[in-house]
């Protein structure tokens, strides 16, 4: 049986780089109503800053009308505690997501991208989902538990 | 995010503090690559002491300079990284490719 929501966010914003320390920051502050430990919202902070940088960087890749290319982001938590966090973008896809997840795997050679974005993602929260449609876009969704402390 | 730097002799420190993402990594790049041709150090260390949050964008930022370093003959350590730091470097496990010193003063 599904779990009841207590609350829900929801946000939308340009896929411009400077937009990236606003969205882990929102998320941040709505996951703190329950009180999670430094450590989880750090990792929060973390992943929501990479799934944020895929959008921007791969999703709305070569895109040079920044302003129009939507990113949003769901949020809901749980009565137990359990914060899901949807980002969606309706850029061009992934077409092999499950090589996309590999570690070290990228498509950008000249930008320094480590390739590790999916890994920490997997690594620092308690579930992650990922569908995309070549041509339509792609939606990360990240389970991360809040308390446990 | 800003950048500092000090020179000892042989060895150069450079300082990051703040925050390292995808926003604001290039910049970073630019200003440590600056550094590091103009003073040449045959020792490049970066003190990560002072940044209060690391993705994967920081990753690429210090593999990109150990390139850099390994190009042209110069060692690079990382020093005191912060939690927010070692625990990206550690998931990739830069730990184990690139010297990580700690506790010690700068100079």
């Amino acid at each position: 049986m599904a779990e009841k929501i207590i609350n829900s966010m929801k946000t939308e914003f340009s896929a411009k780089s400077v937009n990236e320390a606003f969205a882990r920051t929102a998320v941040a502050s709505f996951a703190a109503q329950f009180d999670p430990s430094i450590a989880v919202i750090a990792d929060i902070k973390t992943v929501i800053s990479e799934a944020v940088t895929n959008a921007i960087v791969h999703g709305y890749a070569g895109r040079e009308d920044r302003e129009a290319c939507p990113v949003y982001i769901q949020c809901k938590i749980t009565e137990s505690g359990k914060l899901t966090v949807r980002i969606k973008d309706k850029g061009r896809g992934i077409e092999d997501v499950e090589t996309a997840m590999q570690p070290l795997y990228t498509t950008d050679s000249e930008g320094e991208r480590s390739g590790m974005g999916f890994t920490i993602m997997q690594s620092f929260t308690d579930g992650i989902k990922v569908s995309s449609k070549l041509g339509k876009g792609t939606a990360v969704t990240l389970e991360k538990r809040l308390t446990g402390r | 995010m800003e950048i500092k730097y000090e020179k000892y002799g042989e060895e150069t420190v450079a300082f990051v503090i703040g925050e390292i993402d995808h926003h604001n990594a290039k910049a970073a790049r630019e200003r440590l690559d600056g550094i590091i041709d103009r003073e040449c150090p045959v020792r490049f260390a970066l003190d990560l002491s002072g940044v209060s949050f690391c993705d994967s964008s920081g990753l690429g930022l210090v593999m990109g300079r150990m390139k850099k370093c390994n190009s042209t003959g110069c060692s690079m350590v990382i020093l005191n990284p912060s939690n927010a730091a070692f625990k990206i470097l550690e998931i990739a496990g830069m730990d184990k490719i690139i010297k990580i010193e700690r506790g010690k003063q700068n100079g």
